[in-house]
């Protein structure tokens, strides 16, 4: 039913396989500290950024979180500007100023990099305000996880777009760990789909280990959103195969669970239905991973060459250069 | 009107409403969102009849969300629109920090430049109307920390009537403290743009003894100060800061080379306030200057009380920033003077 063709298979394979190479290159360039601060991998969940962000129109707009490098590589940012990002670099999306957790990307629309758990929502419920209020026929994703839904600007900000129909995606990455809290330990109520609905916007629970399960919702759910009948909710169950950061002992979740949930890893689960499909063969697969890795060896070479910043433009981006900007104390 | 001077005496409610109103006219990207901006009139009527003119699209009335809506607003600010957005006051701004400082003061900085958030967030600030420790605190100081952001105390009412333009003007995020005591205040409003620069303090009056620095809702009541002072034969000068971030240290200073004294008039709190800032200022700045201690008179280290009379003696007073000065032309030191609560004293028997 939620079958896709086999080209639109064969490019969601291709997206996610870059995604988690890209990611586990980040891990190693963490080790050899190319890459420092936080480093949050999205490994285990690149079913949900391939099967919705590819959805999207080049005005769509998408608000992430701090696990964002697979939602903007999907969006359209340049591969070797986020990897400069996380180099620190010049040539980065932000400029070398936001790091990992904040890719920012005007052009491709991509807002972010957010931080802080829930505060994005309330901006994507601004960017799609503005879209109404100029009748502009554009979507805002907006992706958090499930430790979101405990904040109140998770509340205020579903409440904000039901009530004035706005042209708001929000998805729900449940990956069922709020870092190191598990959902049962933090929600009072689990099913967190008829939580959003209770927003008075239409919300279910998606495979988000199925990319092409994602894909169908996504497009019922960007149907609904785009028709201007209001926002919608996506609760995509997923896991993250990987700790939090990289600064994670994982404590709080056995090495059972984690393998019970690897046998059904996104990348493999659609190799194996395209190989019983006979769309799919070992030569393609290793063809796929040369593909990423020599995108991956070009970002990292990208950035490598960018330089760093000169320290007497510290000040800048504070406020906007042509206006009265901060005095500056010696 | 009066056609001859060009100005119109009106309220600084209406001059605000007035403000509002004319930035709506001109461009269809201003909007006023917040608490009972629409229905209601504005908690303090100063959008009382914008819902009629602009209907509900441009005059939006928000649930009880500060947060929620001050984020939507910087989101439409990014999407290009030039959100007014109310909040009822400085201690419910509170519940929105985190859009304020985490978003709006650093999504242009994060976001390498790309980004900016062309927002004004106009709050109420102040006491002095026996409402107590949720509605009364005035937490202007505490936004002037954060850069990115740039902070507004309309003291006149033709600030009250002028300042809103250049602030919907401006690229970057924008917050207006207006002093709850000040609304019905009158003056006189020259009907076109003075066009004065918002990161400009201004001088008040003028004088020759002693600077006194000060924004917002204590403007009046050191001008009042001042003019019991001149009594004494002491002509103090009065700065009204009008910003608070940037703070134009250049008024200040050029004022403290001329008088060689100063007093800093704050409502905030003295502990990690403002006034300690200016005060850092002109000793950093202007130390061979002064021929005294800078004073300071701020609110005492107290939750604002209800009791008339508590409030009262907790806000600065024109007696106590009459005996500050006095203690500054006797290059008096301000030992206990304005401290009052300090952490561990215990209450004399």
């Amino acid at each position: 039913m939620n079958r896709l063709d086999t080209d639109a298979r064969m490019a969601r394979l291709r997206d996610m396989v870059l995604m988690r190479r890209f990611e586990e290159r980040c891990a190693q360039l963490y080790q050899q500290t190319k890459i420092r601060g936080f480093l949050h991998l999205y490994v285990g969940e690149e079913a949900i950024a391939a099967g919705i962000c590819r959805q999207l129109r080049p005005g769509d707009a998408v608000v992430a979180t701090y696990r964002e490098h697979g939602h903007a590589l999907m969006k359209g940012v340049p591969i070797g500007a986020v990897m400069a990002e996380m180099f620190g670099r010049v040539d980065g999306c932000s400029g070398g100023r936001g790091g990992s957790m904040h890719l920012f990307d005007a052009e491709h629309r991509f807002y972010g990099g957010n931080a802080i758990v829930a505060g994005g929502l309330p901006i994507a419920v601004g960017l799609g305000l503005a879209d109404r209020m100029n009748g502009r026929d554009r979507v805002t994703a907006c992706f958090f996880g499930e430790g979101a839904m405990a904040e109140g600007e998770f509340h205020e900000s579903m409440n904000l777009a039901a009530l004035w129909d706005l042209p708001v995606l929000f998805c729900c990455e449940n990956n069922l760990y709020a870092m190191g809290t598990a959902l049962g330990r933090s929600e009072a109520q689990t099913d967190l789909a008829l939580r959003a609905s209770g927003y008075g916007m239409p919300a279910w629970p998606v495979d988000g280990m199925d990319v092409e399960a994602v894909h169908a919702a996504a497009e019922r759910a960007i149907t609904h959103v785009r028709s201007g009948a209001g926002p919608a909710f996506l609760e995509l169950r997923t896991f993250r195969f990987r700790a939090h950061s990289m600064y994670d002992p994982e404590l709080y979740r056995t090495k059972e669970e984690v393998e019970r949930w690897r046998e059904h890893d996104p990348i493999d689960t659609l190799a194996a239905r395209m190989t019983a499909d006979g769309e799919l063969d070992d030569d393609a697969i290793a063809d796929l991973e040369a593909e990423a890795d020599t995108a991956i060896d070009a970002a990292v070479e990208f950035a490598d060459a960018s330089p760093v910043e000169d320290v007497a433009t510290l000040l800048r981006h504070v406020y906007a250069p042509d206006h009265r900007t901060e005095e500056v104390t010696a | 009107m009066n056609a001859a001077s060009g100005s119109v005496v009106m309220t600084a409610r209406e001059a605000m409403r007035t403000a509002m109103s004319d930035a709506m006219r001109d461009d269809p990207r201003v909007f006023l969102m917040g608490e009972d901006v629409g229905e209601y009139g504005g908690c303090f009527a100063v959008s009382a009849g914008m819902l009629a003119e602009f209907g509900p699209e441009r005059v939006r009335d928000t649930p009880l969300s500060e947060s929620g809506f001050v984020g939507a607003g910087i989101g439409a600010a990014m999407a290009g629109m030039r959100p007014i957005v109310e909040i009822m006051t400085v201690n419910f701004s509170l519940l929105a920090l985190d859009q304020i400082v985490n978003n709006a003061a650093t999504l242009r900085h994060m976001s390498g430049g790309q980004l900016g958030v062309p927002i004004v967030i106009r709050m109420t600030t102040g006491g002095g109307r026996q409402l107590a420790a949720q509605h009364s605190h005035s937490l202007d100081g505490w936004y002037a920390h954060i850069p990115g952001i740039k902070v507004l105390a309309p003291a006149t009412v033709e600030d009250f009537r002028w300042m809103l333009k250049p602030a919907l003007a401006d690229p970057d995020p924008v917050i207006i403290f207006e002093h709850g005591g000040l609304y019905a205040a009158t003056g006189d409003v020259p009907t076109v743009d003075p066009g004065l620069p918002l990161d400009r303090a201004v001088v008040r009056r003028a004088g020759r003894d002693l600077a006194m620095i000060t924004f917002g809702g204590t403007l009046p009541t050191c001008l009042a100060a001042a003019d019991e002072l001149a009594t004494d034969g002491i002509d103090a000068e009065v700065i009204d800061l009008r910003s608070l971030r940037p703070l134009d240290d250049a008024t200040i200073l050029e004022s403290v080379a001329r008088t060689h004294r100063a007093v800093v008039v704050d409502e905030g709190w003295r502990s990690g306030g403002i006034s300690g800032e200016i005060a850092a200022r002109i000793m950093e700045q202007a130390f061979y200057e002064l021929d005294a201690p800078v004073g300071r008179v701020c609110t005492l280290e107290v939750p604002l009380p209800y009791p008339r009379h508590l409030e009262l003696a907790a806000l600065p007073s024109v007696e106590r920033i009459v005996g500050a000065a006095r203690t500054t032309m006797e290059g008096g030191e301000f030992v206990g003077a304005t401290a009052s609560a300090a952490p561990g004293r215990t209450v004399p028997r």
